[in-house]
């Protein structure tokens, strides 16, 4: 059973067409990567599956867990078991982390008709993470993102997938900003993250995140299309070859 | 006793507000402010100043500048009601919306009735007492305005609107003419007092009067925080709050002023605020407006002594049909003086939010500094936003910077919380709390909560 399923999928942003009848499916329990050069469309795909509004759907569907959400809201596809870890997280100056991360968090609780855990119970758990993301616990009084380093950006939005549990999380060029050592431990939230009842979707411009997303499957993107898709040979032949050998 | 009481209850209970009205005096004439001078036993001087304010009141024209006031009937207001001054008669009278209000900001229920005038005072609290018996060893004078003109007159003359003389506009002199409650505070030469002074003033229903009086002599050396308020709205049976504050500052002495200002949204808010600020000292005014109907309100910090400071820190917001016509003024009169402006607007479904400021540097003022910045935060393409700042430098030596900004709300910003699961008038509440950030972390921590959660009820089906 398809876990999320895109169907001939266009997309406009303005009056350019970015994505051309796009299609592709993610099964639960699997792990996709799109690859593709820089303007593929990769980015605009992610952000269209969160439901950015500043992208028009011109055709096709994106249906998740037998549910059409097309045109739902972003707090509508967060709610549903969508995450999208930001290529660019925003910086919001004057919003302190743990008031943010704990709104968010009931948010998607109540959403999803379950319990919250009391505010003491929820500082556990974000205890438990921080350490697990190596991240020292005097960051949560900090502001979101504000100020922070492009490694510590990509923590904080590993932390924000693992609090929201989602059942499908999205990365955008996760690996970016990342030196040797945070890819590390990014790497292994990501394997923490990972089960058999969610999915990965990573979108990346770059082989090195493949050591730490075991890829079920590849799709290579190519100015709004799948170009080609296949197993993780796949990527091994891009390392080899460059993105012009397949597309 | 129990009888007189019934009896009245009976009364107040079948009047409406329009009966009420109709029984009651409106209008200002001489006989009115010599029965409220009487009343309140006042000393003879006290007389003389009301009625020369009086005299000016009718004589002053109102503002030729700034928001549209000509709706405002001067001579519908009930300006003096002693048994229900600024008051509803009974909480059945108190409308919905605020009460609504007031659940949403989760205030106690008798505290709500304070609030809305028809409760008990609070004074009797464990904190007040200790506070008070604390006060009183450190020779600290914290009184209602009318008790202290009462017990504490030699005090009182030499200060009692000097600040803000009622020859400064219409509205000045029409407090100085019907003032009624408010608040005295002393703070003794080099007594140092670390709690804001706030919880005694968030309980105390005669602080909430219409035209209240608010006198403060901080002495030489002595530091303190006053803050007063609550961002709950306050409901007046008028729609007029011409309220004054008065603040003198001495040498090397500190002082902070926090309020925050909720009124109606029929009300027209047109409070004056001035403060005197001798050498090295220090003022502070950190406000929040929201509410009424039109606020003008610009609290002036005059610099008259070398090394003098000033800080004005301020958010406004103006939700539809509100006009919030708020800045700051600064008089640089004496050499190596500085002054710093943060203000900080919000404008919604029509709302209009100007910035208007003066800031005059005197010949006399070498080596003056001054800074002043305004954001403005525009919600919607029906919403208004200007900045009128005015500089008046009358000495070269001066440093000047001056920074104004306006924007809407980052749509990628909006897209990024509501990824997390926000609903959008959530999330945009959340971005309007993140601009305001820097003034409201300088209020104590329950008012910077509340005026979070006031945001986000202004910010409730706004979107979306």
């Amino acid at each position: 059973m398809d876990l999320l399923l895109v169907k001939n999928l266009s997309v406009s942003a303005g009056d350019k067409e970015i994505l051309h009848e796009l299609s592709f499916s993610v099964a639960l329990g699997e792990s996709v990567v799109i690859m593709g050069p820089n303007g593929s469309g990769k980015s605009t795909l992610a952000k269209v599956l969160m439901g950015h509004p500043d992208y028009q759907i011109t055709g096709g569907q994106i249906i998740f867990r037998d549910k059409d959400i097309t045109v739902a809201k972003p707090e509508e596809r967060a709610a549903a078991g969508l995450f999208l870890a930001f290529q660019e997280p925003r910086e919001i100056a004057g919003l302190e982390l743990f008031p943010f991360l704990f709104d968010s968090y009931k948010s998607l609780q109540v959403a999803r008709g379950q319990d919250a855990d009391s505010v003491f119970a929820f500082k556990t758990k974000l205890d438990d993470e921080l350490s697990a993301l190596d991240i020292k616990s005097d960051w949560s009084n900090r502001h979101l993102n504000q100020d922070f380093s492009g490694g510590e950006k990509k923590k904080a939005e590993l932390l924000q997938l693992a609090l929201a549990n989602p059942v499908l999380a999205i990365f955008d060029e996760i690996d970016s900003g990342l030196d040797v050592d945070a890819l590390e431990i990014a790497g292994k939230a990501i394997q923490r993250f990972k089960n058999s009842d969610n999915s990965l979707l990573a979108v990346t411009h770059y082989q090195r995140v493949l050591k730490y997303i075991k890829p079920d499957r590849v799709l290579v993107m190519s100015k709004g299309r799948i170009a080609q898709s296949g197993g993780p040979e796949l990527a091994a032949r891009l390392e080899k070859e460059g993105f012009a050998s397949v597309i | 006793m129990a009888e007189d009481l019934k009896l009245h209850n009976s009364l107040w209970d079948d009047y409406n507000q329009a009966d009420y009205m109709a029984q009651t005096k409106s209008g200002l004439d001489e006989a009115l402010v010599r029965r409220i001078s009487a009343e309140k036993e006042e000393p003879a001087w006290m007389l003389v100043k009301r009625l020369e304010s009086l005299k000016i009141f009718q004589e002053k024209a109102l503002p030729a500048w700034g928001p549209d006031l000509s709706r405002l009937n001067l001579d519908k207001i009930t300006y003096y009601a002693k048994a229900m001054e600024g008051q509803a008669q009974s909480w059945e009278d108190v409308p919905t919306d605020i009460k609504n209000t007031f659940d949403k900001l989760g205030i106690p229920k008798a505290e709500q009735e304070v609030l809305a005038g028809v409760g008990a005072q609070y004074e009797s609290t464990v904190v007040y007492h200790n506070l008070k018996a604390e006060f009183k060893r450190q020779g600290v004078i914290f009184e209602d305005m009318d008790l202290a003109l009462k017990k504490h007159p030699k005090l009182v003359e030499p200060y009692f609107m000097k600040a803000m003389p009622n020859t400064l506009h219409k509205f000045a002199a029409l407090h100085g003419a019907v003032w009624s409650g408010g608040t005295f505070l002393y703070i003794p030469a080099g007594v140092k007092i670390k709690e804001p002074l706030q919880a005694y003033f968030r309980m105390n229903a005669k602080g909430m009067g219409q035209f209240e009086h608010t006198l403060i002599i901080v002495e030489s050396g002595a530091q303190a925080h006053y803050i007063e308020g609550c961002s709950a709205p306050r409901y007046g049976v008028d729609s007029l709050h011409a309220g004054g504050v008065e603040i003198y500052v001495k040498d090397g002495a500190r002082f902070r002023y926090s309020s925050v200002e909720s009124w109606s949204k029929d009300a027209y808010n047109l409070n004056t605020k001035r403060a005197i600020v001798e050498k090295k000292a220090h003022m502070e005014w950190v406000g929040g407006n929201f509410g009424s109907n039109v606020t003008m309100l610009y609290p002036c910090s005059i610099l008259v002594g070398e090394e003098a400071s000033a800080d004005h820190l301020g958010v406004a917001f103006a939700n539809e049909g509100q006009t919030q016509d708020t800045g700051a003024k600064v008089i640089h009169a004496a050499k190596d003086t500085s002054s710093n402006i943060v203000m900080k607007s919000i404008s919604k479904g029509g709302g209009k939010a100007i910035y208007r400021g003066l800031v005059e540097v005197g010949p006399q003022a070498e080596g003056a500094a001054v800074s002043v910045k305004c954001d403005a935060l525009i919600l919607d393409e029906l919403s208004v936003s200007d900045t009128i700042p005015v500089m008046k430098i009358n000495n070269p030596g001066a440093t000047i910077a001056h920074e104004a900004s306006a924007g809407k709300i980052n749509e990628e910003d909006l897209f990024y919380l509501r990824s997390r699961g926000l609903k959008e008038a959530e999330a945009a509440a959340m971005l309007v709390n993140g601009f305001i950030e820097p003034i409201t972390k300088e209020l104590p921590l329950e008012y910077s909560v509340e005026m979070n959660r006031m945001v986000e009820l202004e910010m409730e089906n706004s979107v979306g």
